[in-house]
């Protein structure tokens, strides 16, 4: 019994001596020297109106690596969101509808007919909107939602079927609205990893900028 | 598909010196680093009181189970209690008690299973001293284990518990946590105490950003194969996996331990040759050793297959969306992200269960039919490489089986390692092998046919079982991803989900240990023209088939009830 109580002491000390080790040394030391080295990186990579990274949550209009819920018309759309991007109003804050902070994907399996019913009203919804846009030229990840439910990016398809109800919308031409596509895609990573990918985000603050509202 | 050879490249090129420093740590062996760690460890092992005596295989799992315990309950009132703590900067209440039971248990068996959302459900000091911990003390106790138990097969001391906690975490786990953490926060991963903050937007309305220690927890999250995110929807959140880059990093973070245990048991086995001067090797170089390769190459070819199927399924996508007529070309997109793609998110569903992180960077639950049940079968088998040390006792289990069933087929009593393999040992591989797939289904039957397991099912069909039988292979393989659709903060699905895992871990870790121990305490046999070699490419064969064969008697009617079912039902 002594033998016992001896040997479950030790292993609280050493829980202790661990904790101390892995839960505090290890992420503050981190902490420390991410916020000193890599202030912007480190605070979320909040951008501002004219899309230069910023420290201050004030002066930030969101964050470069998460997506936005955009109506409006001259607007580039994401993805779908089951989570809104954790996008709200005043309105829909008191009322409940935005139940706080969160991620994730609906979670419906490949044969879920919610999914398909999902899709076919969004993709009427678009088409109706984008006159002119054939259902062939409509890529998948436009109208499925993304994993986390805070994607920021689309494909360059998905921008590019886009582009002429923007341009009509937001009266910039049709190049404008290309150019600025453009100057917010990125390639694969050395032409090989990951997929050729365009910020949402900020290609709306291009637009935005080019309409005069910031 | 070729960013998938050139990523997989990267681990091939890693896993070797990995696994030499590992070898060298396990056996006590001069590194290149002993000055500076020398001292952090002195200074432990005098605080703590540890002597680092040899202790017996009982000893040793007993003092794991006792550390394992004691951490379970600090974790536990931390939990229950963190309204009351320090570092809560977003006002989250205690944690209820049978979500409570189930986290704990789940981050100290390196599952990661999670019924909370963590954005909602956790304040910064559980995140840091609950969910860091455990995943660094789960991650080193798994190694540990491993480690005596490969200690004790190739004839050495079983060692000391203590001594190889602290020695795993300081020397590598914290170090290289640290270097990846530092890259993780360069593509963008906060790093930060502050609270979650609220920017406006262009339009005019508010977007609340959850804030965070993230990078510190998404290194070892992926170092330890433990896979348990800082937000709900885990890597796939841009904040936890910003970049192309990152996601490569953590995957090469979560292969390259597991990976590098089979490294390790090579060379423990093929210096012991050396020292007994058994084989005429004094001036070759070791690599991984012969049989280590043996195993390493099964397990690449398990890994192979499964990488294939999900990779296919995922590009050729949901027939239900090619018959809306939109452009599917991209493959099956819902549930993941545009950064990833296809190539990315298949490569990280198959890595994050065949070496049972748990971590997702898409939904598993949106996968296509035989895309999902790559990652459940992964589960199931729990030894293509596996989570950290526990994959390769896992398939030690199945190298004892091949050889004791290709024994009897020649009629010749089995060896393994120049030692019998008799009754006692069969009967606890026997263990090993039927606790497994005891949990997955005893526990995916009683929920189907309860209300309360029931209650969880959020998918239609086939899909529904799939649900339940992804939810038991993941706790009992100490997994922790999920077909994340599945209600499953409740108490039937917390507490089932809780005794799968706890079984799922200990009774197997215990059960090998004994076998590690029996096998240590055994006599050699001499090798003779008519024992059966096991360091060779037709053993990697037999036992490529052999873990086939069992996963097809076990598994199968459970998987053709659940993915091959809906498979069928889309394309037919």
């Amino acid at each position: 019994m002594k033998k016992l109580g001896k040997s479950i002491g030790k292993a609280f000390v050493f829980c202790a001596v661990m904790m101390l080790l892995c839960s505090f040394a290890y992420p503050l030391a981190l902490t420390g020297i991410s916020q000193v080295a890599m202030k912007e990186k480190a605070n979320g990579n909040l951008i501002d109106k004219n899309g230069n990274s910023t420290a201050d949550p004030e002066e930030a209009v969101g964050s470069a690596l998460v997506g936005q819920n955009f109506t409006e018309d001259y607007f580039f759309k994401g993805r779908v969101s089951s989570v809104n991007y954790n996008t709200y109003t005043e309105d829909q804050k008191e009322n409940g509808e935005y139940a706080g902070v969160s991620s994730g994907s609906y979670n419906y399996g490949n044969s879920n007919p919610e999914l398909k019913e999902r899709i076919e009203k969004d993709l009427d919804e678009f088409l109706a909107t984008h006159p002119g846009v054939k259902k062939e030229d409509v890529p998948s990840d436009l109208l499925t939602a993304s994993g986390s439910g805070l994607d920021p990016h689309i494909s360059p398809e998905a921008a590019e079927v886009q582009v002429k109800a923007v341009a009509e919308h937001s009266g910039l031409s049709e190049e404008t609205v290309r150019e600025i596509v453009k100057e917010n895609t990125e390639e694969k990573v050395l032409g090989i990893y990951g997929e050729a990918r365009v910020n949402v985000l900020k290609c709306n603050l291009g637009i935005a900028e080019k309409m005069g509202l910031i | 598909m070729l960013q998938i050879i050139l990523t997989l490249a990267i681990f091939l090129i890693l896993v070797i010196p990995m696994g030499k420093y590992m070898y060298h740590i396990a056996t006590e062996q001069k590194t290149f680093a002993d000055k500076v760690f020398d001292s952090v460890d002195r200074l432990i092992y005098k605080v703590c009181g540890i002597k680092g005596e040899n202790m017996g295989w009982k000893t040793y799992a007993l003092t794991l189970l006792t550390a394992n315990a004691v951490m379970v309950f600090v974790g536990y009132l931390i939990l229950r209690l963190q309204n009351f703590l320090f570092l809560n900067p977003n006002g989250i209440d205690g944690m209820e008690a049978s979500l409570s039971f189930n986290t704990v248990i789940s981050f100290m068996t390196n599952t990661n299973l999670q019924h909370y959302s963590g954005e909602s459900g956790l304040a910064y000091v559980s995140q840091m001293c609950v969910i860091i911990f455990m995943m660094f003390t789960s991650a080193a106790s798994g190694y540990a284990a491993c480690m005596a138990f490969c200690r004790g097969l190739s004839g050495r001391k079983v060692g000391n518990f203590y001594r190889d906690m602290v020695r795993i975490t300081t020397r590598i786990l914290i170090p290289v946590s640290f270097i990846v953490a530092l890259i993780l926060v360069s593509q963008g991963t906060p790093q930060t105490l502050i609270g979650n903050l609220t920017v406006e937007t262009v339009e005019g309305k508010l977007q609340d950003l959850a804030m965070g220690p993230v990078a510190a927890l998404e290194a070892i999250k992926h170092l330890g194969t433990n896979g348990g995110g800082f937000f709900g929807a885990n890597s796939a959140t841009p904040f936890e996996n910003p970049t192309v880059i990152s996601n490569i990093v953590e995957m090469i973070s979560m292969m390259i331990l597991p990976g590098a245990c089979v490294v390790t048991f090579g060379h423990m086995l093929a210096e012991k040759r050396r020292e007994l001067k058994e084989a005429r090797i004094e001036k070759k170089k070791i690599w991984m050793g012969r049989q280590g390769a043996v195993i390493f190459g099964a397990m690449a070819i398990l890994f192979a297959v499964g990488l294939l199927i999900c990779y296919n399924a995922e590009m050729t996508g949901n027939p239900i969306i090619r018959e809306m007529g939109i452009d599917q070309s991209a493959g099956s997109m819902e549930g993941k992200e545009v950064r990833f793609g296809v190539a990315q998110s298949s490569l990280f569903t198959t890595v994050t269960t065949s070496f049972t992180t748990g971590t997702v960077n898409n939904m598993h639950d949106t996968l296509t039919p035989l895309g999902g049940m790559v990652p459940m079968l992964h589960m199931m088998l729990n030894c293509v490489f596996g989570g950290k040390g526990v994959g390769l006792m896992n398939m030690v289990m199945y190298v004892i089986l091949a050889v004791f069933i290709c024994g009897l087929m020649v009629g010749r009593t089995p060896e393994y390692l120049n030692k019998k393999i008799e009754g006692k040992e069969m009967k606890l591989v026997a263990i090993v092998i039927l606790i497994h797939p005891l949990l997955i289904l005893g526990f995916s039957g009683l929920a189907v046919s309860l209300q309360a397991g029931l209650d969880g099912i959020t998918n239609p069909s086939f899909h529904g079982l799939s649900q339940v039988l992804y939810e038991y292979a993941s706790s009992a393989a100490n997994n922790g991803s999920g077909f994340e659709g599945l209600a499953d903060n409740s108490v039937f699905w917390n507490v089932t989900t809780g005794l799968a895992m706890f079984f799922g871990r200990y009774i197997a870790i215990v059960a090998q240990l004994a076998i590690a121990g029996s096998l240590l305490a055994k006599k050699k046999v001499n090798e003779t023209i008519g024992t059966l070699r096991t360091d060779n490419v037709t053993f990697m064969i037999i036992l490529v088939f052999i873990v086939y064969i069992f996963a097809a008697l076990t598994f199968f009617p459970a998987l053709a009830l659940g993915p091959i079912g809906e498979h069928l039902s889309l394309w037919m």
